[in-house]
């Protein structure tokens, strides 16, 4: 249901929400800098802003991800930003609404905020250290307010594991079983919910990878949830 | 719900290999699955058969080499970015956790009413379900003036190992300003992409230790896999060192004289310094002599990968004809899985999914500069037929195709290990 809704408000938000001026109806952006706090311990932002233990976020919005020079990203956030991720606004709720969600690896040791109205607030605050007009890409941007999350229903799918491990001889062409890294990431003995977050994540085409779209495109969610029983018995 | 009823569609699409075979097994101990070929196909349905079945059927893997050099990163190779000990393969972890029984000769015929395969060396190998994969052999006369035997003189390196160290020591030895000539084969060959992913290292190769070299291709088609992406990044990385001719231009109109080290495109006689003749192909031929092949190829029912002409025989790889999907070694792979699931069913009564492939090729076309191409498909009962696609880009940035490049050294060890245990 949950992903359903969101792309039918998405396709409406994009359409009566072109001009760049009207973006403040984004959120309060003075709001925005008080909730920055929850930010600030490691991150800075405005005139002379540098890296700390996060990058800093000056011209955020159209910057690619992980694109900061001298800060050393995670492997996943980086390997996005190779891929094109350009953050706009859709991104960036996305990946503050849940880090881990967004880039399993991610180095950003922050819980996410939840509150879909307080991520509209800061992001039009942090909106306002980027250039204008370029600053929210075409990119369709969900309606502020959405939740991202993926539906608790396919969260509770049961996988059936044999199933998994059928289907897993599609990955294991890629993806090492004993869990090595050479240059695609290992995805054995992750947390279930995890996996089919990070699933759900290629299959809705915001991570931006090619082959994993395609993978993750014609999975269903008995499939994805059958996957992540299965390498996740793997792991063990 | 969803699950269930691909199952049972699943299910009914097989539901008559699954029916009759079933006696076989039953009939001597344990069924008895011997596969002919121990590569990219091969050596994948061995180890899936021999792993899944947890020892209910009897699995030998017959392969004459004792060391698989892969072709594919062989151009890798041929460039200085692998070791060639780095593409061998042995067949050791088969033999030793998975119980395979590999058997080291050429098999030299097949029974198909007895259901047996001759070796060379003599023995018999009875066979409740035989398997495959030999891989590629060359159309007799394809190139005028060129067989099997000039293949020291003008190497085909489209069989990993010494052919392509051979090449390899050519191009080296080539005399400052010489010409490399391709002979690109018609359609369908294996690896649609590996004769241009080989110029790209020929001249990677001969920019830093020969750039005034000159490289032409004579080939028969008027275009080829990942066309443009090559193209730009020929220009960009090697500019007026390659010059290709298409069928437009005569490209397809060759002889090569190997004594004299001449190759003739459209009636234009060059002397060449290196000759790399890459015929035309087709199924190994082994297939031939096993009576199941049509035209070059073998034809294969794409729920199962079985023999249009035989049930009993199921062929993977380059040497089936199987609709969509290119001859690649991830292709030979995923069809390896779909065909040992078929056969572990039959024979044993396990449970059969419906089948799924996948495939993706990369190409390097200079340090850190990888592209890719890939699809997934699906069985119908005409052909396996492409449900989706991508392709890398022109124009994409430095950091991309380094990653892209990285991904493919990830594949690699992830295909390897899993053909080889
Ligand atoms: C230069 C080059 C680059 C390539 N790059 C890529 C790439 O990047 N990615 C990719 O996916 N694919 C690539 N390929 C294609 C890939 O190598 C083949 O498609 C793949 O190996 C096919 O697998 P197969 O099992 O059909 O045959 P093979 O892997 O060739 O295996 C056939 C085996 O059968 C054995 N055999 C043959 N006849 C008999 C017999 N009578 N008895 C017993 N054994 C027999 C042979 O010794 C051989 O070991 C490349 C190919 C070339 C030439
Ligand atoms: C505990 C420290 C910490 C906190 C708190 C934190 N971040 Fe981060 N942030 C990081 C680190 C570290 C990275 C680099 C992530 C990676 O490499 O995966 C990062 C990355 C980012 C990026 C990606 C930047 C880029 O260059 O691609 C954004 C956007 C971001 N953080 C926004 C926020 C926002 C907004 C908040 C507050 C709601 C926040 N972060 C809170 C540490 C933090
Ligand atoms: C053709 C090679 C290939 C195949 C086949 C493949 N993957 Fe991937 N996978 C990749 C690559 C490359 C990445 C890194 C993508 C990125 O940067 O987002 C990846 C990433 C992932 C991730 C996220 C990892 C992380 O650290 O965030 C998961 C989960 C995953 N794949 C699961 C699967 C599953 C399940 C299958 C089989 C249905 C599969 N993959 C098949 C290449 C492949």
């Amino acid at each position: 249901m949950g992903w359903i809704r969101n792309i039918i408000l998405g396709v409406v938000a994009a359409t009566c929400w072109g001009l760049p001026g009207l973006a403040n109806e984004l959120g309060d952006a003075d709001k925005g800098a008080e909730l920055f706090d929850e930010c600030a311990a490691c991150h800075s932002v405005g005139q002379g802003a540098e890296n700390g233990v996060g990058p800093h976020l000056n011209g955020l919005f159209g910057r690619r991800a992980a694109e900061v020079d001298g800060f050393n990203y995670s492997a996943g956030l980086t390997r996005m930003g190779n891929d094109g991720l350009i953050w706009d606004f859709d991104l960036l709720d996305r990946y503050v609404e849940n880090p881990k969600a967004f880039a399993s690896d991610t180095r950003m040791a922050y819980g996410g905020l939840k509150d879909a109205a307080q991520r509209a607030d800061l992001l039009a605050f942090l909106r306002r250290y980027s250039d204008d007009p370029a600053n929210i890409p075409e990119a369709a941007p969900t309606a502020p307010g959405t939740d991202h999350s993926v539906d608790p229903t396919i969260l509770a799918i049961q996988g059936d594991p044999e199933y998994g491990e059928y289907l897993s001889s599609e990955c294991v062409s890629c993806h090492q079983l004993d869990g090595d890294y050479d240059g695609i990431p290992p995805i054995i003995g992750w947390p279930v919910d995890d996996f089919v977050v990070a699933m759900h994540a290629y299959k809705d085409k915001f991570r931006p990878h090619p082959v994993m779209q395609m993978m993750a495109g014609r999975l269903s969610n008995d499939e994805i949830a059958a996957l992540a029983v299965y390498f996740k018995q793997v792991g063990q | 719900m969803n699950l269930n009823r691909r199952l049972f569609m699943g299910g009914a699409a097989a539901a008559a290999t699954l029916a009759a075979p079933m006696v076989h097994g039953a009939t001597n101990g344990k069924p008895k699955v011997v596969v002919i070929g121990g590569g990219a196909g091969g050596a994948t349905a061995a180890r899936y058969i021999a792993k899944d079945s947890k020892g209910e059927i009897n699995v030998t893997l017959v392969e004459p080499s004792r060391s698989y050099y892969t072709c594919f990163f062989s151009n890798l190779y041929m460039a200085g970015f692998r070791e060639l000990g780095s593409i061998a393969h042995s067949y050791g972890t088969l033999a030793s956790d998975f119980g395979v029984n590999v058997v080291h000769d050429w098999a030299v015929g097949i029974d198909r009413e007895a259901r047996t395969v001759t070796l060379a060396g003599g023995a018999t190998l009875p066979y409740d379900r035989l398997i495959l994969s030999p891989g590629i052999d060359f159309v007799d006369g394809a190139v005028q003036g060129w067989d099997v035997t000039h293949q020291n003189a003008m190497p085909h390196a489209f069989k990993a190992g010494s052919q392509s160290e051979l090449l390899k020591a050519q191009i080296e030895a080539m005399p400052e300003g010489g010409t490399f000539a391709m002979v690109a084969p018609p359609n369908p060959f294996r690896c649609p992409p590996g004769p241009y992913e080989r110029i790209s290292m020929v001249a990677h190769i001969l920019k830093d230790k020969n750039p005034t070299a000159k490289i032409i291709i004579a080939d028969p088609k008027d275009k080829f896999s990942k066309m443009a992406l090559f193209q730009e990044g020929w220009a960009d990385n090697y500019p007026g060192m390659i010059d290709w001719i298409g069928a437009d231009f005569g490209g397809g109109n060759v002889s090569v004289d190997p004594d004299a080290m001449t190759v003739t495109i459209d009636g234009e006689e060059t002397k060449v310094d290196v000759c790399n003749v890459i015929p035309a192909m087709k199924a190994g031929r082994i297939c031939e002599l096993a009576g199941i092949t049509d035209g070059n190829w073998a034809p294969v029912n794409p729920h199962t990968m079985q023999a249009r002409m035989d049930e009993n025989i199921h062929v993977l790889g380059d040497a089936s004809q199987q609709g969509d999907m290119p001859k690649s070694a991830f292709a030979a792979n995923s069809q390896a899985k779909v065909a040992a699931m078929a056969v572990r069913a039959a024979l044993t009564g396990s449970k059969l999914f419906p089948a799924k492939f996948t495939n993706t090729c990369w190409s390097l076309i200079d340090t850190d500069n990888g592209v890719k191409v890939g699809a997934s498909y699906e069985a119908t009962d005409e052909k396996i037929a492409k449900v989706d696609g991508f392709i890398s880009q022109t124009g994409e940035d430095d950091a991309l195709r380094k990653a892209t490049y990285e991904e493919s050294i990830g594949w690699y060890a992830g295909i390897t290990a899993d053909m080889f245990g």
